[in-house]
Formats: C-alpha cells, structure tokens, sequence
C-alpha cells in the first residue's frame, strides 16, 4: 500500500482526475462480492454504466418511447430526434464528416459483418486476397474467412513479435495487386497493443485497398478521429464505452457506403417497395432494417457525453498510469509472465502464473471480488502465437484505482501461496 | 473459509499436484480424447475393459485444476467397475455437477465425489469438473463404432468435445 501511496502522489493522478468522485458515478462498484468490495478489472469485455446513463434509459422507457421514422403523434417524433441526436453524437465522438456516415449496429461484430457482407460479397472476387493480423478478435478474423471461403478468395495474415507488435516490414510485403481490403484491430483486446494504424493505413491507400478499424477496445480509451486516421470504415461497441449492449456503430465514408449492398433486407431501408422493384432507402437508413434498439442507441449517445465530459485525454492519462502501475507490480511477482508487452498499449494486462491454469487464477481472484477475464479473449490465433492456451487478463477503466491493482497483486499471490 | 476455496484445498490442489493413474496404458482397449475448446482442457483417456469390468485406467493432458483433479479422482473411482456401474456414476457426476443431484438428499453412489458439489456454483467451470466424465463416455461408446479401419486416427471417432 505505501508503494501505491507514493506512486500515486508522485504522479498527481488525482489531480488529474477525481476518481473517487467517478465511482460514486457507478452504483456497481459498490457491491460486494463473496463478501469483498468488487475490483471490477474486466473492462475490456464489457465497461459499467454510470448512473447518468441509466437515468437516460429510465427516462426514455418511462417518458419518451415510441417507434421511430414511421408515425407523426408526438411521442414517435420525439424519439426520432432523440435517435437522431445519438447519431450526431456518435458523429461527434470518432469526428466523422458526415452524420449519414454513421450507421447504427448491434456492435462490432455486426460493423464488421455488414462490411463483410454489403461490401466484401460485392467487390472481393476469386484470387483477390483480404488481409487480417495477428493479433485480431475472432470477430474480425472469422467473417473475412467466410468471406474468403465463399468468393474463392485468399486470407493473408501481418505477423506479430513476441511482444505482440504487427511486423510492419511483414505487413508491407504482404500487398500486391490482388490485395482488396484490409480488416485490421485499433487496439488489440488479448494483449492492449495500439497498432500503428495510420501508417497501415497509409501503405493500403497507395494501393487504392480500404481499410476497415476495429475498434472495439479503442473507442473507450483514445480520442477518435477517423478524417484524421482517414480509415474507410472504423467499427466499435457501445457496452464497452459505458453504454448499453445490443447497440454499436459502424462509420464508412460515404462514397463506400453508398456503392455497398444492404446487409438485412426489411422495413425502413427501403424508399419504396412493390413485388417487382425495391428501392432502397438512401445511407444510413439503406443499413438499418427493422426497428433499431432506440433506447441502447440514445443511451449510448448519453454515455459518450459521459465520456465526453471527463475527457479522453484525462482517461487515457489516468488508464496510462494504473497500466504502468499494474505492469510493475504485477510483472515484479516472481513466475508471473506478462503477455504483451508492446511499447504502446492500453490498460489491457494479460499475464500467466507459473504452473497454475489462468481458469483457476480467475477462480480464487473471484473469491476475493477481483473480476478478470481468463481464457483465450475470442483470439484464439493470439494465443497460439504465444503457444499458450489461455491467459488472465485485467484490464482497467478510467474508474479503477492504484489500490485496486494492489488488490489485485495481493490477490495473485495469495493464488500462489495456495498452489505453492 | 467457502465451499470453492475448500474444494480447492481439500481435494483440487492435491490431485493436481500428484495426479492420480497419469500416463497412458499401452494396449487399451477403449479410448478417447476430450476437449474443452473455452478454456483449453485437453485429456486421453486409456482404459483396459475386460469381462465388462474396468481393469485399468489411465490419463494424459493438460488442464486447469478443477479438470485434472476431477479426472484424477474419476480414474480411481471407476477403476474396478463395471462399465454399467461407472456409467451410473458419468451421469449421477453430471447431474450433481449441474445442480440436478442433490448429493446429501438423493441418493446416489459418488461417495468422495461428491465433493465437487461446489462446482454448481461455478457455471464456467462446470465443464472442467464434467470433462472427464464426458471423455470416459465417448471411450466406453467409442467401441461400437470404431473399427479396425478406424486405427489411424482412432482418437477423432471417439473424440469428444463439450
């Protein structure tokens, strides 16, 4: 603990960012679990809603719902312009150009789908090859494969380094005039390493390809911009950014947008129908069949405000230290094994115990209250790299504290002591 | 102290440390390999069935504790079944394991088994403690199916993956 002390006033994190004051924002974080104050260190697979947030969504179910785009009472206007300033806000949130450029998902996984499907099926032909990383979710990897096995078309794959850094030199000789769209990670979720992405994107450009950002675990930690990163479609998740599940966004600039195919087929994507011809209904209303999730849509619009009025770049700096805290503390625990260990990364500590299966790290860290994630983090070819099965994975939120990862730490080795 | 950290000191961290029948028998006549594609878990299973009697038992792989000790404690106690009682205990392991048995009110053979109660408080983990369970079931069946022609890969007919 003195340790965290001295750490944390040599820093003035506080100063920066009132973390306590935050807390108090998540009513979560004040439960207990098996009996010991909750260490919520799972944010990369899903982030906790502050209470502004869920204020919005009550109020919106308690006062404003009604279906959107469709009838003139009231209540169904209301809500159209409601929906509407979420998208501006998301519009806002990455700085795209254009609020049309914005389309409403499920999630990444669906941003990454819809590509896949109103793009990848109509421009990726038989020997046309597709480019992933090593360090991809299974998200980003399997719709590409779909992709690939169906048009005949061939997956290549930009090799990582022991520290799990895209080879940059390997991912440059991977183009060639085949090469049709690349799918790559902003930030890695398995291992935290921040990808060099403008300057990928850049090496794509000079062969005309398109690039495609997944960023999932981006979006809750970096500034966005996607005019500035002039990637083509940019993908992430709403319930990772302090928002609700079933919502998230996919930009594409609005060339691409309006030359691809529409992905579900239904009402309000079309501009008129009759049993002979369909026309459909101009971007981004063309990608967004049926009845959208309104409330997760406007509630993830609140949570970007949220974000918004702390600051990306107060986040960051706070995630920066509990992550060079953390690696310290952690990586100082004698038969702990970091995984990843790229110069630049995001509060993501994936990390190995020595002789003790990560299942059973999460396991006994849960009887502490200590939430992490184990297994293989959807990135399966991550892990093979690696040559491990699984590993645990903390990873942190700008509502986490040095004394957490002190918790952490303690936990770890009581973990040992038990095996030892 | 609870019930997962007791199963962890009383039972789990033991047949973790000294697993139980570890290796593989040399001419089984039934065998078969599980695998737990979430968390990794991957065991072979040798057994030697004579007059419907297990004579011996044996495991490979790797695994998180819960998986390895739950394996280990399952080799000891069907070693000497017959195939029909150790399939008895394959389900009542099942039906305890998710919370379908109650081991104290029920009645049922698993005797020391039934410390792995606890694992129905760990969803996630259920599989671990069932994977052996499943395995030795695919071994038992795998007979019937794999023939002679079946040698090369033996393992993939039998294969059981949950």
């Amino acid at each position: 603990m003195n340790k965290a002390t001295s750490v944390r006033s040599q820093k003035n994190v506080t100063d920066l960012l009132d973390v306590a004051r935050i807390r108090a924002d998540f009513p979560i974080l004040a439960r207990h679990i098996n009996g010991k104050p909750l260490v919520y260190l799972d944010n990369a697979a899903s982030s906790q809603m502050p209470q502004p947030v869920i204020d919005r969504l009550v109020r919106y179910q308690t006062q404003e719902h009604a279906n959107i785009h469709r009838a003139v009472h009231t209540l169904s206007e209301h809500a159209t312009a409601e929906f509407e300033e979420a998208r501006r806000k998301a519009q806002r949130f990455i700085n795209a150009k254009d609020e049309h450029e914005i389309i409403f998902t499920s999630g990444t996984t669906e941003s990454i789908n819809l590509v896949m499907h109103g793009y990848g099926r109509a421009f990726i032909k038989a020997g046309d090859e597709v480019i992933v990383t090593g360090l991809e979710h299974h998200s980003n990897i399997v719709p590409w494969q779909m992709l690939c096995q169906e048009k005949g078309a061939k997956l290549r794959v930009a090799p990582i380094n022991d520290a799990g850094e895209i080879l940059l030199d390997e991912y440059q000789k991977l183009f060639n005039d085949r090469t049709k769209f690349v799918a790559l990670s902003h930030v890695s979720n398995a291992l935290g390493t921040v990808n060099p992405v403008s300057e990928m994107i850049a090496t794509a450009h000079q062969w005309d390809v398109p690039v495609l950002l997944d960023g999932a675990q981006a979006a809750p930690h970096l500034r966005l911009d996607v005019q500035a990163l002039d990637c083509d479609f940019y993908a992430f998740s709403g319930h990772k950014i302090c928002g609700p599940t079933g919502i998230g966004v996919l930009y594409g600039k609005r060339a691409l947008l309006e030359k691809m195919q529409p992905f579900k087929g239904g009402g309000d994507m079309i501009l008129s129908v009759t049993f002979e011809k369909t026309i459909y209904n101009t971007i981004p209303y063309k990608f967004e069949a049926g009845t959208p999730p309104i409330a997760a849509a406007i509630g993830m619009g609140s949570a970007m405000d949220y974000l918004n009025g702390i600051g990306l770049e107060r986040i960051g700096a706070h995630e920066t230290d509990l992550l060079n805290y953390a690696t310290q503390q952690v990586g100082a625990i004698k038969g702990v094994r970091i995984i990843g260990t790229a110069r630049h990364k995001a509060a993501v500590l994936s990390f190995l115990v020595e002789g003790v299966h990560p299942h059973d790290v999460g396991t006994i860290l849960n009887e502490d209250g200590i939430a992490i994630r184990t297994g293989h983090h959807c990135a399966q070819p991550v892990m093979q790299r690696f040559g491990v099965p699984a590993t645990a994975r903390a990873s942190f939120a700008f509502y986490n504290t040095l004394e957490e990862v002190d918790v952490l730490t303690e936990g770890i080795r009581k973990v040992q002591r038990m095996f030892g | 102290m609870s019930d997962i950290k007791q199963l962890y000191q009383e039972v789990i961290l033991d047949h973790n440390k000294k697993p139980r029948n570890f290796g593989a028998l040399d001419n089984p006549s039934h065998k078969a390999e599980g695998l737990n594609p979430l968390c990794g878990d991957h065991i072979f299973l040798t057994l030697q069935v004579r007059d419907d009697k297990v004579e011996a038992v044996a495991f490979q792989g790797e695994g998180c504790a819960i998986c390895k000790a739950s394996t280990s404690m399952m080799t000891t106690n069907v070693k000497g079944k017959t195939v029909e009682e150790a399939e008895t205990l394959v389900q009542e392991f099942r039906d305890m394991a998710t919370g379908k048995l109650n081991v104290q009110k029920q009645p049922n053979h698993l005797g020391r088994l039934a410390v792995f109660e606890g694992v129905k408080d760990l969803p996630s983990r259920v599989k671990c403690a069932i994977l052996p369970w499943h395995t030795l079931h695919a071994a038992f069946n795998s007979v019937a199916t794999t023939t002679t022609e079946n040698e090369e890969e033996p393992m993939k007919s039998a294969g059981v993956t949950i």
